[in-house]
C-alpha cells in the first residue's frame, strides 16, 4: 500500500485524516466502495436531533396557526418565540452536521452529502426556512446520495424547505379553481403564478443555464408546478408518506396540458410536474451539468473534458445511478493526481482541522465559526449555492480569518504528540520540508498545530 | 499604500507590524468612486416610480407605491418613500437616476446577469476579469487602489490589478510568532503569498475600533467605508455588495427594508467621507429589473429594464463636463408600460445601455476620454 493512496482516500475523496490515522489496507477504489455498505443515512446523532423536533407537518401547522393567532400581542410573542426556537434548531443542526462529519467512518459519502446539499441549495436566511434547513439535508439529501439523481430531485423539490425557499408554496394557477373563485368574490385581489422554483430547477438543479430552454418553458413549468405546496391550516390536498410536509392542492393547480421543451404534458394534477421532472432528470443537458460539477469537485477547478464526458456517458447509460458516477470518479486517473487539485472551502478546512486535531466540538459553536470563515452553513447568498473554485475562497481576508481561527483551534486540542509527528501522520508524503521546519521550530506546540492547519498543503486537497 | 511594505516590516522586526503605513499619498483632491451592486435583481419600478404612467397602477395593483406626495422627482417619477437621504441628495443635485436601463444581457438568470454586469461583457463568461478592475489601469497610481468590502473579491474587481478585500470579524489576533512563521511558510507559494501579503496590508488599515461591530449594519458599513476612503493612504475605489433584492413575494415590506438600508448606507457614507464627499461618485446597479406586473404572490419575477442610481458630491462637476448627464434629474427615454410597450410583453423595455451610463459618469468623473473608457471597460459592446 503506497502512502499516496492513503492521501487520495483521506484528502481528495474523504474529509481529511484523523489524528489516529492508520494506513488503509485496501486499494483506493475498494476502500471507497466499502463505505457504501457502511453509510448510515440516519446516524445516531441525526436521529437524536430529529427526535427533539415536532414532525414536519406539526411544524408547518404551527407556523400557520401563529399567523392566525388572536391578538396582535399574542402574534408578536408567538412569532418571537418561534424565531428563537428556529434559530436554536438551526444552530443545533449545524453542530450535528459537523459532529457527524468529524466522527464518520464513511467520510467519502459524507462529502457527497455536503456536495449535493450545496447543489440543491436552500437558505436558512429566509426566516421560515431556518427551522427546516437541517431537516432538508436529513430528509431530502442523506437518504438519496447512493440512489438515483431522479429520486433525490423528487425529494428535494417536494421538501417544504425548498418549496418555501423558492416561493413555490404560494404560487397559484391563474385559471385554477381557487383563483377563479376568488376573482369572482374579490376581483381586485391578485393571485397567481410565481416562477422562482421552476426557473431554478431548470437553471441550477437540472439542465443548467444556457442549455436552451426559453422564458416560455419556465412559465409553462411554473404553471405545471402550481399546487405543489406545504400543509395549510386544514391540511387540504393529497399527502404522500414518502415526502413529509409535501401537499398537492388540486384547487390551485393550473388546469390544461402544458407544452415545454418540445413535449406535451397532458397528465392530471401532481403527475404533470412529476412527468416534467422525470424528463428533466433524464435529459442529456442534466447529465452534462451534473458531470461537470462532480468533476470540478474531485478533479480540480478546470476539470478535464475527458472525465466530464465519461461521467456524462455513465449518467446516461445508467439512468442517473449516482454510485456508478462515484465509481467513475474513484477510478479516474484525473482524480488520482498526487498534488492537490482543490483549495479547501472554509467548511472542508474546518472539518479537516477538527478531525486532525481531534477537537471536542462541544467547545466550538460551528454555526458562528462558519459565518466568521465566510461560509455560513445552509445560508449561501443565492440558490446557486456556494462556489466550488479556489478563486472564491482564496481571498486575503478569508485567509487571515483561517489563520486566526487556526490559533483558536490549536488552543482546544488535547493531543499530546509533537506537532511534527501529527503533521507526518496527517499529511504523509505531502508534508514539505518548509512546513515541517516551521511546525517544528514554532515557539509552542500550540503555534505548531496552528501552522499545520494553515500550511499550504493542509489548505488544499 | 506600499505592497512590499509588509515584507520589509517582517524583515525589520514585528514591533512595527501594526503601525499605520507612513507612505501618505499626496493630494486630497483625488477622486473617490464607490460601486454598490444590488444582487438579486432590484425592482426599478418601485425604486424610481413612474407614478404618472397610466399603466403603473394597473400593473402593480397592491404593489403600487401610494405614499409619494413628498417624494415626487418630476412630472413622471417619484422616489420610494424609504429613500429619504436620496431625495435630499437629488434636491442638492448630488444624485441622478437612470431608468429603463439594462446591460446587454437579455435572459433572466441572476448569476449570468451578474456575470455580465460585473465582467462588462455582452455574454456571460465571455470575459474573465471585471470592468472595475480594468478601470484601475486607466487611473494614475495615486487613485487606483481598490478594495472590496466583502470576505472575498467580487468579479467586478477581479483581474490583473491587485485589489484588497476586507470584512471585519471578531476573532482573537494571532500571535506574532504565528504571523511571522505563516509569512515565511507562504514565501514559496505564489498564490498564498500574494493573498497573505495583501491581508496584512488591509488589516493594518482597518480601524480596530470597528472590529467589535457588525459591519453589515448599513450605518457601520458606511462608517467603515468612509473611514477607509478618507485615509490619506487609503484606497480610492471601493465595491460593496448588497443582497436580498429578489422579491418574489412580500415585496412591499421587503423592498421598503432594503431601500431603507441602502438609504442609511448612503447617509453614513456622506457623513463619514466628510469633505471627500465632494470628490465622490457612487453608482448603484443591479443585474436586471423585475416584471412590470405583480406576480400572484405579492411580488415580482425576474425581468429586464431596471433603474441605476448615482450619488455623490462630484455629480455637479460631472454634469458640467457632460451636459447629457444632468445631476438632479431622472434620465430616461421612457418606453411606457402598455402591454405592447413591454419587453416580451412582460418587462420594462430597456431603452438605455447600462454600460453607456457607467462610461459617461466614470469618464467625466476622472477626466478620461469616453471612447477609451468604453473600449477598456466594455470591450465587447464598444
Amino acid at each position: 500500500m503506497m502512502t499516496d493512496d492513503a492521501l487520495i482516500i483521506d484528502q481528495r475523496f474523504g474529509l481529511g485524516a484523523r489524528a489516529a490515522a492508520t494506513t488503509p489496507s485496501n486499494s483506493v477504489s475498494q476502500a471507497l466502495l466499502d463505505e457504501f455498505g457502511r453509510y448510515q443515512a440516519l446516524p445516531p446523532l441525526w436521529q437524536q436531533y430529529q427526535q427533539t423536533l415536532p414532525s414536519i407537518e406539526q411544524e408547518m401547522q404551527e407556523m400557520r396557526m401563529i399567523n392566525q393567532a388572536g391578538s396582535p400581542e399574542d402574534k408578536l410573542q408567538l412569532r418571537r418565540q418561534m424565531r428563537n426556537e428556529a434559530r436554536d434548531n438551526y444552530t443545533e443542526a449545524v453542530q450535528v452536521r459537523a459532529q457527524v462529519a468529524q466522527q464518520t467512518d464513511t467520510p467519502f459519502v459524507e462529502r457527497l452529502v455536503h456536495f449535493w446539499s450545496n447543489h440543491f441549495a436552500i437558505s436558512a436566511q429566509k426566516s421560515q426556512v431556518t427551522q427546516l434547513a437541517g431537516l432538508f439535508e436529513l430528509q431530502a439529501i442523506r437518504p438519496f446520495v447512493l440512489g438515483t439523481f431522479k429520486d433525490m430531485l423528487f425529494a428535494v423539490e417536494k421538501h417544504p424547505a425548498m418549496l418555501i425557499y423558492l416561493d413555490q408554496q404560494q404560487s397559484r394557477g391563474p385559471q385554477s379553481e381557487a383563483v377563479q373563485r376568488q376573482m369572482r368574490r374579490q376581483p381586485d385581489k391578485k393571485s397567481g403564478l410565481n416562477e422562482n422554483l421552476a426557473r431554478e430547477i431548470l437553471e441550477l438543479h437540472t439542465l443548467g443555464v444556457r442549455s436552451g430552454y426559453s422564458q416560455q418553458d419556465v412559465t409553462e413549468f411554473a404553471r405545471a408546478l402550481t399546487g405543489w405546496t406545504v400543509p395549510g391550516p386544514k391540511l387540504t390536498g393529497e399527502t404522500d408518506a414518502r415526502y413529509p410536509g409535501f401537499v398537492f392542492n388540486e384547487r390551485v393547480h393550473e388546469p390544461d396540458v402544458r407544452q415545454l421543451l418540445g413535449k406535451t404534458y397532458a397528465q392530471p394534477g401532481v403527475q404533470q410536474a412529476e412527468a416534467i421532472l422525470t424528463d428533466l432528470a433524464a435529459a442529456p443537458a442534466t447529465a452534462t451539468h451534473v458531470a461537470t460539477k462532480l468533476a470540478c469537485h474531485f478533479a480540480g477547478d478546470q476539470p478535464p473534458p475527458t472525465l466530464i464526458n465519461r461521467l456524462r456517458d455513465t449518467y446516461l447509460q445508467t439512468g442517473g445511478q449516482l454510485p456508478a458516477l462515484y465509481r467513475v470518479l474513484m477510478e479516474a486517473p484525473e482524480c488520482r493526481v498526487p498534488t492537490p487539485v482543490k483549495f479547501k472551502t472554509p467548511w472542508e478546512w474546518l472539518i479537516s482541522s477538527v478531525r486532525a486535531l481531534d477537537i471536542d466540538l462541544s467547545h466550538v459553536r460551528v454555526s458562528q465559526v462558519m459565518t466568521q470563515l465566510g461560509q455560513p452553513i445552509w445560508k449561501p447568498g443565492s440558490p446557486a449555492g456556494y462556489d466550488d473554485v479556489a478563486e472564491s475562497w482564496l481571498a486575503s481576508n478569508a485567509l487571515l480569518r483561517r489563520v486566526e481561527y487556526a490559533q483558536r483551534l490549536a488552543s482546544l486540542t488535547k493531543l499530546s504528540m509533537p506537532p511534527a509527528v501529527l503533521a507526518n501522520t496527517v499529511l504523509r508524503g505531502r508534508l514539505s520540508q518548509e512546513t515541517l521546519q516551521q511546525v517544528s521550530r514554532a515557539e509552542s506546540a500550540h503555534t505548531g498545530f496552528a501552522l499545520l492547519l494553515v500550511s499550504p498543503e493542509f489548505l488544499r486537497r | 499604500m506600499q505592497r512590499r511594505q509588509f515584507v520589509q516590516l517582517c524583515g525589520a522586526g514585528l514591533a512595527a507590524f501594526w503601525l499605520p503605513s507612513l507612505s501618505f499619498a499626496a493630494a486630497a483632491t483625488e477622486q473617490r468612486f464607490i460601486f454598490i451592486i444590488q444582487r438579486g435583481a432590484a425592482d426599478g419600478l418601485n425604486t424610481v416610480i413612474p407614478y404618472a404612467d397610466p399603466d403603473y397602477q394597473r400593473l402593480r395593483g397592491a404593489l403600487a407605491v401610494q405614499d409619494i406626495n413628498d417624494t415626487k422627482l418630476d412630472s413622471l417619477f417619484a422616489l420610494h418613500p424609504s429613500l429619504v437621504t436620496a431625495k435630499a441628495l437629488y434636491q442638492q443635485q448630488h444624485a441622478l437616476f437612470v431608468h429603463a436601463v439594462a446591460s446587454a444581457y437579455r435572459e433572466r438568470s441572476h448569476f449570468d446577469g451578474q456575470n455580465v454586469l460585473e465582467s462588462g461583457g455582452t455574454r456571460a463568461y465571455q470575459l474573465k476579469d471585471g470592468w472595475l478592475n480594468r478601470l484601475l489601469g486607466l487611473l494614475p497610481p495615486a487613485q487606483n487602489e481598490a478594495i472590496a468590502f466583502s470576505p472575498t473579491i467580487p468579479l467586478a474587481l477581479r483581474g490583473n490589478y491587485q485589489v484588497d478585500a476586507y470584512a471585519s470579524a471578531k476573532l482573537p489576533q494571532p500571535s506574532d510568532d504565528l504571523l511571522l512563521r505563516v509569512s515565511q511558510l507562504y514565501q514559496q507559494d505564489a498564490q498564498l503569498h500574494a493573498a497573505w501579503e495583501s491581508a496584512m496590508q488591509v488589516e493594518n488599515m482597518a480601524d480596530k475600533g470597528m472590529q467589535g461591530q457588525n459591519s453589515q449594519q448599513p450605518a457601520a458599513l458606511g462608517k467603515m467605508v468612509g473611514d477607509f476612503l478618507s485615509r490619506p493612504d487609503g484606497p480610492r475605489i471601493a465595491m460593496l455588495e448588497t443582497g436580498g433584492w429578489d422579491t418574489h413575494s412580500a415585496q412591499n415590506s421587503r423592498l421598503s427594508k432594503q431601500l431603507s438600508d441602502l438609504d442609511t448606507l448612503l447617509a453614513s457614507l456622506q457623513t463619514n467621507l466628510g469633505s471627500h464627499w465632494q470628490q465622490t461618485l457612487i453608482i448603484v446597479a443591479t443585474e436586471f429589473g423585475r416584471t412590470a406586473a405583480a406576480n400572484g404572490t405579492g411580488g415580482t419575477d425576474h425581468g429586464t429594464g431596471a433603474a441605476m442610481l448615482a450619488f455623490g458630491g462630484a455629480l455637479p462637476a460631472i454634469t458640467a463636463s457632460n451636459r447629457s448627464w444632468p445631476a438632479g434629474k431622472v434620465i430616461a427615454d421612457w418606453p411606457g408600460l402598455k402591454d405592447s410597450q413591454l419587453y416580451q410583453g412582460r418587462d420594462l423595455q430597456p431603452t438605455l445601455a447600462l454600460d453607456k451610463a457607467i462610461t459617461a459618469l466614470v469618464s467625466a468623473h476622472y477626466g478620461l476620454e469616453p471612447g477609451k473608457v468604453a473600449r477598456t471597460l466594455f470591450p465587447a459592446s464598444s
